[in-house]
């Protein structure tokens, strides 16, 4: 029987419907039909309001934004892409994009159910009850899905290139968005999310500051790192120097790297506490 | 020989037709007129309409016998200076259950010398709107006609028989939308002046081009074409230094090797890098570099590219005209069903004399 206490039901359930939306997604190329995107909108919707509910049971438990552990990272860096993806999907109406989306917060949301270990042990106030501190790291998960989003438009977009190029154009080549429709998302992406994990930063600045002893060192430069690149890639694009595919490579990467990354972001305050996790006990 | 109003088609069209015979039979205006009026106090025939493009005419109608069929005939050949017997031996004809087949088919573009082809579908409905301004539509026409649309439309969105253009131009749009999705910021540069270039040029102003430049050796010639297509002239001594101005380049000169080559082409690109610049190459030999496709930013089709394109595109569409089909039998015979109390009683109507009751006993198109 399912437990709808348990908060990893509902992240479960979350994980089905975006498994379900790849699922509908991935039949309807393989019949050579594009999808409803009506369809795969309602699915990913349904799976957000899933994992939603799941999070905020998790937020409840841990008294906070559930950011304590590895696998509270990885979901709620796939809810800030679907977050995202929500908003923009329907304005920019990018073909695909709603099945791409749904393949990555797969890939996020199962691997983070499926290993236990990143699940052991769950922190309570992780951020000292300082809503400030919360809304930086809240911030800068954020801007990480929206780099994943970011990372999908240039898969896209290298798809696009290879089928014009090489003259694949039928099938699920030909229901890929335009080249230029491709890189001015990347680059409105971009910059979201350059500016977005700039005002995470800042506002986790002013706390670093007033409290040095804090700072987690290696989670710092980590964050900085990726902010410094991702801005580098961004002011390189506007100036015409990094463009087309080696953009889209670049912005592929950065997303690699920034997921590998997402282990050391954990926050943990000086007076959190850490219990293991009813999960694991059970 | 029943006395019942039956439902027929008879006409003649491109599948029997050569293109002589069709400019001959083919009405224009006066005469369609003159036909439709002298159909209008033709005795016995109920209702009708008449459907007249350049690669068909047909008279789709409910008559109360053979013989008033066969006087409608002989008005046409006669409005027409045809010969009845060189009429008979092009024609195709269909009665009941099998010109409803005949008319969706029709009206899917699935009888049509470009398969899956649209045009035909509006040209129908025109033919229909007439008939109804004239009232020579009738109770079984009109659910003939309203059924026919419903269903030519399901069967197109059903199949696979509209996907992908087959024409080389269609299929250059096609490549460009996806490229830039939208054509309206989009600036057309047209090397040279031949009739394909022509066409490709007209296909891209019709998709909403924002603008259209021609160039050619001589300058006169440029501004002939350009008057022709509402285009602006270029000097061909400009067009390296203008290149980076244009998003489209369509090449269709007689020039005997590349005019460009990624020597020109890089210049044009490094002032632009972000902007992807679309070559269509349609001439023979060919006026770009193969070596252009190369640089980023950079997308190359030649006239073979397009023609391999284009017909795969036909074979796909080639692929789904028996699934079609089938589609059409079956709405065919439901609307059949329907307008047997209208067209004569409960049982279907006696086909016309000489008119095959099924569109399988002779197939309509086939003489």
């Amino acid at each position: 029987m399912l437990d709808f206490s348990d908060d990893r039901t509902w992240l479960w359930l979350a994980a089905a419907a975006y498994f379900g939306g790849f699922v509908l997604g991935t039949v309807a190329l393989l019949r050579d039909r594009r999808h409803s995107r009506g369809w795969m909108y309602a699915i990913i919707t349904i799976g957000y309001l899933l994992q939603t509910t799941g999070l905020y049971f998790r937020g409840l438990e841990v008294k906070g934004c559930p950011l304590g552990n590895t696998f509270e990272l990885y979901q709620f860096t796939a809810w800030s892409a679907i977050t995202l993806y929500l908003v923009v999907g329907p304005a920019f109406r990018l073909s695909l994009l709603g099945y791409f989306t749904c393949m990555l917060t797969t890939t996020l949301t199962l691997l983070s159910l499926l290993m236990p270990s990143w699940d052991a042990i769950h922190r309570t106030g992780i951020f000292g009850g300082n809503a400030w501190i919360e809304f930086h790291a809240a911030l800068a998960l954020f801007s990480y899905g929206v780099f994943g989003l970011l990372a999908l438009t240039s898969i896209m977009y290298l798809l696009q290139v290879f089928s014009l190029k090489s003259r694949h154009l039928s099938g699920f080549f030909s229901f890929l968005p335009s080249i230029r429709d491709l890189d001015h998302m990347n680059l409105r992406l971009l910059a979201t999310g350059v500016v977005l994990l700039a005002a995470s930063l800042g506002v986790g600045s002013v706390y670093w500051l007033s409290d040095i002893d804090s700072v987690n060192l290696l989670k710092l430069l980590l964050t900085v790192t990726v902010w410094i690149a991702y801005s580098a890639a961004c002011v390189l694009r506007i100036r015409q120097r990094l463009i087309a595919k080696r953009l889209a490579w670049t912005c592929i990467v950065l997303f690699a790297l920034a997921l590998i990354s997402v282990p050391f972001l954990r926050s943990d305050h000086k007076n959190s506490e850490s219990s293991p996790s009813p999960y694991t006990q059970k | 020989m029943s006395d019942a109003p039956h439902l027929f088609v008879v006409g003649a069209s491109h599948h029997t037709t050569p293109l002589e015979l069709r400019e001959k039979l083919a009405l224009d205006a006066i005469k369609m007129a003159e036909f439709q009026q002298a159909l209008s106090t033709l005795p016995g025939l109920r209702e009708f309409t008449v459907l007249n493009t350049c690669n068909r005419v047909e008279i789709y109608g409910v008559a109360d016998s053979a013989e008033t069929t066969t006087r409608l005939q002989e008005i046409f050949c006669t409005l027409q200076a045809i010969q009845a017997e060189d009429f008979a031996s092009i024609r195709h004809t269909a009665g009941g259950l099998a010109a409803i087949e005949h008319a969706i088919t029709v009206a899917a573009g699935l009888d049509s010398q470009m398969l899956g082809e649209t045009e035909i579908l509006g040209q129908l409905k025109d033919a229909y709107a007439v008939a109804q301004s004239r009232r020579t539509v009738g109770p079984v026409l009109n659910r003939v006609f309203q059924k026919t649309f419903q269903h030519a439309k399901h069967v197109r969105t059903n199949t696979a028989i509209t996907e992908g253009n087959i024409s080389v131009a269609n299929v250059a749009v096609e490549l460009a939308l996806k490229i830039f999705g939208d054509l309206s910021t989009t600036r057309v540069l047209l090397l040279g002046a031949g009739e394909i270039g022509e066409k490709t040029a007209k296909a891209f102003q019709s998709r909403g081009a924002r603008d259209l430049t021609v160039s050619s050796r001589t300058l006169e010639r440029s501004m002939s074409v350009a008057t022709t297509l509402g285009a602006a002239a270029l000097p061909w001594e400009q067009v390296n230094s203008r290149l980076a101005d244009y998003s489209i380049v369509v090449a269709s000169t007689a020039a005997p090797g590349a005019i460009l080559t990624p020597a020109e082409v890089m210049p044009a690109m490094r002032s632009r890098p972000a902007e992807p610049l679309f070559f269509i190459d349609l001439a023979l030999p060919r006026d770009i570099d193969p070596a252009t496709a190369e640089l980023e930013n950079v997308f190359l089709y030649n006239l073979d590219d397009l023609a391999k394109i284009a017909g795969d595109n036909r074979a796909a569409r080639a692929a789904e005209v028996g699934r079609a089909q089938i589609m059409v039998r079956e709405k065919a015979a439901a609307l059949w069903k329907k307008i047997v109390p209208h067209a004569g009683g409960q049982t279907p109507p006696a086909p016309v004399a000489g008119l095959p009751r099924h569109l399988g006993d002779a197939p309509a198109g086939s003489g």
